[in-house]
Formats: structure tokens, sequence, C-alpha cells
């Protein structure tokens, strides 16, 4: 299988508090993961520092081999190989919705307008968002701003996408609109790398889950396995919390 | 009728009638230099500003990091200095300066242009440092993750919203300036306030040219503020947006949870 990203050895302290200890995993094309974990357990900042939002303070980030911690590939032509939904949408505030899915088309990858135009409307219809380009983000709702996020980071035409907590943010009743996105996604082969807290999404969407805590990769395996069969007591009680 | 024998009235409306041609003058003086004064202080102040919050790359070396240190040192100098010296002593402080130390005489118009824009700059520097960071830092992280660089993200994303934030302290600079060209007529710009002291000392008539006089100036003030308003108004768009097309994947109607059983195995 293509590989490609692999965490060696990864460490990420704040101050003395060591978030992250000795991450170790690879990501290969297809990979539909779902990172679960209980707060504090360090997913959010696994993902942050593989999109370089947080700088790791130890270990390798590998993107086809070559490591991005130390200047071997360039920081912003790799952001864009790699793109990033976050959980308060953080949508161009400034810009409408069909700028916010050029403007890192025509600035960053350099495609001209009307290309990054078509471009836009085909993942903005996908997300069903195609009729909403002239809005403001804030006159969207949150699921609408999330789709619209989506598309944002689709148009870069990235290998991996990350999600962090894309559904956290939002009021029940819109939590669906995002994750039936992510599944049709999933579904088209999209590498995927899901902080999530959405047990379902987990169990039936994703090809393979991780479970976090304290920092390390306390699980790694099939969502089935996981869910029905865990290994680590850890995991055995955490995932008991969601199935009542 | 003779001036004795005329009320208050009819004083400032002779007032009106005689120095019309003077008032204006002098209230067109005194916009220009606001108007223009409170832009060129808006790129000073962006200016400043920007490189006031700019944090050196992590893998800058030591002269990069040097330079900057030195270059935000004397801004700040700069800033505190015209932020905590009255203006019209400035004006005093450049005017005779340039022609005693360098030889140089300023116009009235670039004497004025140059006094009140620096001065404004200093003020401006400080609101754009804050309306840079009251931009929520999620908007720079959403476009550092689509790969655009540190200058991409703040002329595409920040500054404009950096812009919207500010504008109500824009407008109260520019009413600020309206009023604050007065002090120029130390170095005898021939503005608003200027014309009021040669109506009053013609004419003897203080109360009435006061009037008079602070009448235009509040009429100038107050057309500035509610244009800025609407301009602000259209920056912003309209709050809501209604369309009559249907959004198929939004469950408008009760709870509509995602369900796993449509895709995988339950």
């Amino acid at each position: 299988m293509d590989e490609i990203l692999k965490i060696e050895h990864l460490v990420k302290t704040f101050g003395t508090n060591e978030v992250l200890k000795d991450i170790d995993f690879s990501v290969y094309k297809g990979n539909v993961i779902s990172i679960i974990g209980s707060s504090g357990s360090g997913k959010s900042t696994l993902l942050r520092c593989i999109n370089m939002l947080e700088e790791a303070t130890g270990g390798k980030i590998l993107f086809h081999g070559q490591n991005i911690l130390n200047g071997e590939i360039n920081e912003d032509s790799y952001r864009t190989k790699v793109g990033m939904v976050f959980q308060s949408f953080n949508l161009f505030a400034n810009l409408n919705v069909l700028d916010n899915c050029t403007i890192g088309q025509v600035k960053v990858l350099k495609r001209d307008k009307e290309e990054a135009k078509s471009i836009a409307m085909e993942y903005l219809a996908k997300v069903g968002m195609a009729q909403y380009i002239e809005a403001k983000p804030r006159q969207l709702s949150g699921g609408q701003k999330q789709r619209v996020a989506i598309a944002r980071a689709l148009v870069m035409n990235p290998e991996v996408l990350l999600f962090d907590e894309p559904t956290s943010a939002l009021d029940p009743e819109m939590v669906g609109e995002v994750l039936e996105v992510m599944k049709d996604l999933a579904e088209a082969g999209m590498t995927m790398l899901v902080v999530t807290h959405e047990m379902a999404f987990a169990r039936d969407v994703s090809n393979r889950v991780i479970f976090m805590s304290d920092g390390r990769i306390e699980e790694d395996g099939d969502p089935k396995t996981i869910f029905t069969n865990p290994k680590s007591a850890r995991t055995k009680d955490f995932l008991s919390r969601f199935s009542s | 009728m003779s001036i004795g024998e005329m009320n208050f009235f009819q004083r400032m409306i002779y007032i009106l009638q005689e120095y019309s041609g003077s008032l204006i003058k002098g209230a067109a003086t005194t916009m220009v230099i606001a108007i223009v004064c409170t832009l060129l202080g808006c790129v000073i102040g962006f200016a400043v500003g920007l490189l006031q919050t700019t944090e050196p790359h992590k893998n800058s070396g030591p002269v990069k990091r040097g330079l900057l240190k030195a270059v935000k040192l004397v801004l700040t100098a700069y800033v505190e200095i015209f932020r905590g010296t009255p203006m019209m002593l400035q004006a005093a402080f450049i005017f005779y300066g340039m022609a005693q130390l360098f030889n140089i005489n300023l116009g009235m118009w670039s004497a004025a242009f140059i006094i009140v824009s620096i001065n404004t700059g200093a003020y401006m520097a400080e609101t754009v440092r804050g309306g840079i960071l009251s931009v929520d830092p999620g908007q720079s992280e959403g476009a550092r993750a689509i790969g655009m660089t540190h200058f991409q993200t703040m002329a595409h994303i920040i500054l404009p919203q950096a812009l919207r934030n500010i504008m109500p302290q824009i407008g109260n600079n520019l009413i600020i300036n309206i009023k604050d060209t007065c002090v120029l007529s130390i170095i005898g710009t021939v503005e608003l306030f200027f014309t009021f002291r040669s109506i009053s000392g013609a004419l003897y008539m203080y109360f009435e040219a006061a009037t008079v006089t602070m009448a235009i100036y509040f009429i100038l003030t107050f057309a500035c503020s509610r244009i800025l308003r609407a301009v602000e108004n259209r920056m912003d768009g309209p709050a809501d947006f209604n369309l009559a097309t249907t959004d198929t994947l939004a469950f408008t109607s009760g709870m509509t949870r995602y369900d796993a059983q449509k895709g995988g195995t339950h």
C-alpha cells in the first residue's frame, strides 16, 4: 500500500506538560482513520502537529519519505497537500463562500480565476452549497459553514484530509449533514484522518480506528475489532461509556 | 441698518453674508487637511502596526531578528513621542525646526499634511495593532492550513477584517482631525479656526462668529460620522441570506441524526 504519512516517535510538550508521548503510526492511501479517545488525550494536538499548526517537540513526520520537521519539504507547499477542517470552521469571514474556495487555488496553486471557480463550483455542489456562493460565512448555519470548509479544503486536491472534531461545535440537528458529506468522501476513496466523538462514524464509516489515551496510541486496528473485541482495558472502558 | 442696531441673529446672518467666501474656503481647507491626513495616517498606521505585530520566523537568523527588533524600537519611540506631546507643539517644532536646522521653508499645505499625518499615524498604529490582534486566530490558521504565506494571509484575510474592525476608530480619528486642524493656526495655516479669528478680529463679534464657526464644525463632523456609518453598513452587507432554493442536506424540520445504518453494518 502507498504510504503517505509516517509518524515516528513524535513528541509534543507544552512547558512541562507532555501531550504527545512517542507516537508511531503510518497513514496509507485510502485509509479513513478515526482517532478517538477522551478529552485531553492528545488527539487534536496530534492532528495540529501533522499540519504544522503546532511545532512538534521531537520525532519525525515523513510525507512520502521526506521529513517535514527539518525543512526537507517547503512548509507551505506541504500544507496544500494536507488539508485541514477545523472544529470552529475558520472560514474567512471577509470573503463569500465562492471566494473562500477560490483564494487558495488562485494565490497558492496559481490557478487562473475561471479554472478555480469551476473547480470550486464542482466541490461546492458536492457538499450541497452551490446555491450559496454569494453568502458570507456569518449568514450560514454551522453545518453549512462546515460543509463550505470541507469544500475549501478539497479544492486544493489534498492527498490527505485532516478533520479536527468537525461536528463538535455543531447543533445536534446539523451533525448529520456534515457526516453525510464525510461519508461520501470516504466512499470516494479520500484518505482521511478524523478526530471525532461520533462513535457511529468511527465504527461504520472509517476503515481504521486509533484509540488514544494519555498522549499515546493505546490501540490501532480495524473498527470491528476495536468496537467488539478491544485488546486494551482502557479502550474497553472508554467504549463502554458510549454503548449504553 | 448699522451693525450696532442688529440683534444676535442679524449679526450672524451678516457674518455669513460678508464672509461666506472665507468661511467656505476655511472649511474646505480644514476638510482637505483632515481627510488627506486621516488617509495618510491610516497608511502610516497600517505599516507601523503591521511591523509591530510581525514575529520573526523560526528559521530567521540573528541579523534578521536584530533588525526587526531595532525597527520595532524606533517605531515604538515614534508612537510614544507623537502620542505623548501636544500636536500644537509638534507643529511648531517641525515647522520652525525645518526652517532653522535644514533651511527648509515648508509651505502651508505641506507643513499641515506632514504634521497631522504623522500625528494621526501614531494613534492609528496602536489602533491597527489592536485591530490585527482582534481578528480570530482561527482565521490565520485557516489560511495557513491551505498553504497561504504569512504575507498572503495578512493581505487577503487579516488586514481586511482588521480594517473593518477599526472603521469606528478611523471615523473617530477623522472627526478629531477636523477639529484639531485648528492648532495649525499656530503656523499660519488658513483653515476654519483661522478664519474665525480673522472675522472676530475684524468685526469684534466674538460670540456670533464663534456660534457660526461652531455650527460649521458640527455640520462637518456630523456629516462625516453619518457617512462613515453608512460605509460600515455597506462593508457588512445584509445580515441574513434568504434564497428561494432549498438546501437538500440541511434537515430543517426536527432533529435528524446521522443514520449510520444507511452506510454500514450495524
